[in-house]
């Protein structure tokens, strides 16, 4: 119970909501979106380090400036690089880690379908052994 | 042959991985500024509110330029460092000064001593995060065209300064004599 009303407890939620709520509900997504540098494991909606603050500081002002969330990324990732997304963008830097799962998922396929194939030509008069 | 070539080289692949792991350390994050010229800036200096430093200072020859503040523990750690290089190269350090106070940063280098050609200012951080910098102390090494060509994350050091950041200096100035 505590476990579950703790989660809700954000950093972000200190702040002022934007008038605008759809301006807030991009903000709360883009506050997900971006890892406090500092920090590492939280993103900067839920850190309370300083970097996190301004940060989140300047995606506000940024919103409120009329950026759209394209921009905004961008931003942040000139600045720290693609490390600063949870979701970093499909780039010559990041093309082994979004496709390195499904290479290791098809080598795993092939384990799999060769071992098959493998059992099936045994004959099955012989016993196994 | 396959059943142990195979696996041995999947285990091999997987050593090698491991093994860079190891010595990766997470919390220094590669700046995507390497190799970009200097965000523009435009800050008071730290000493002299009414003089204000640019990038443009950062140019005509190799500078440093360290990311320093009172609150930062690391920093002090690092300052009898940074005495000991102004004293001992010309390469000017110039200074950042990140969120801090300004009468606790000027009396920080009134007792422990100035290393620093001048220190700007950066007291909302604004500048700082145009820079990437997200911890001190941070130290960038930028060339004679204003180009940043290295970052350290953390405290300088003697074996940093040998290893990382003379031998690029030695370099661009024997490419330019």
């Amino acid at each position: 119970m505590l476990v579950a009303l703790s989660g809700t407890v954000l950093a972000i939620d200190n702040q002022e909501a934007l008038e605008d709520s759809a301006l807030q509900a991009r903000y709360v997504r883009l506050g997900n979106e971006l890892r406090c540098l500092v920090c590492q494991n939280q993103s900067i909606a839920d850190s309370t380090a300083g970097l996190a603050a301004d940060l989140r500081a300047q995606v506000r002002e940024m919103l409120l400036d009329g950026a759209s969330d394209q921009e905004i990324l961008d931003y942040m990732v000139a600045r720290y690089g693609d490390f600063v997304r949870y979701r970093p963008a499909f780039n010559i830097r990041t093309w082994a880690l979004w496709l390195g799962p499904f290479v290791v998922v098809l080598i795993g396929l092939a384990v799999v379908a060769t071992v098959i194939r493998r059992n099936a030509n045994l004959d099955p008069e012989q016993p196994d052994i | 042959m396959i059943r142990t070539l195979v696996p041995a080289t999947l285990f091999a692949i997987l050593v090698v991985f491991f093994w860079t792991g190891l010595k990766l350390n997470p919390t220094q994050i590669p700046s995507p500024l390497i190799g970009k010229p200097v965000p523009a800036f435009d800050l008071p200096l730290l000493l002299d509110e009414s003089r204000r430093i640019t990038q443009d200072q950062l140019r005509g020859e190799p500078t440093l330029l360290n990311v320093w503040a009172t609150w930062c523990v690391a920093c002090r750690q690092e300052h009898p460092f940074l005495m000991q290089l102004a004293a001992a190269t010309d390469v000017p350090i110039y200074g950042l000064n990140l969120k801090d106070n300004r009468a606790s940063a000027s009396a920080w280098l009134d007792q422990l001593g100035n290393p620093y050609e001048s220190s700007a200012f950066d007291e909302d951080g604004i500048v700082s995060i145009d820079w990437g910098v997200y911890g001190a102390p941070e130290t960038f090494l930028i060339d004679a065209t204003g180009i940043i060509r290295y970052k350290h994350i953390g405290p300088l050091t003697e074996e940093v300064w040998n290893k990382k950041l003379l031998p690029r200096i030695r370099l661009w100035k024997g490419e330019t004599l």
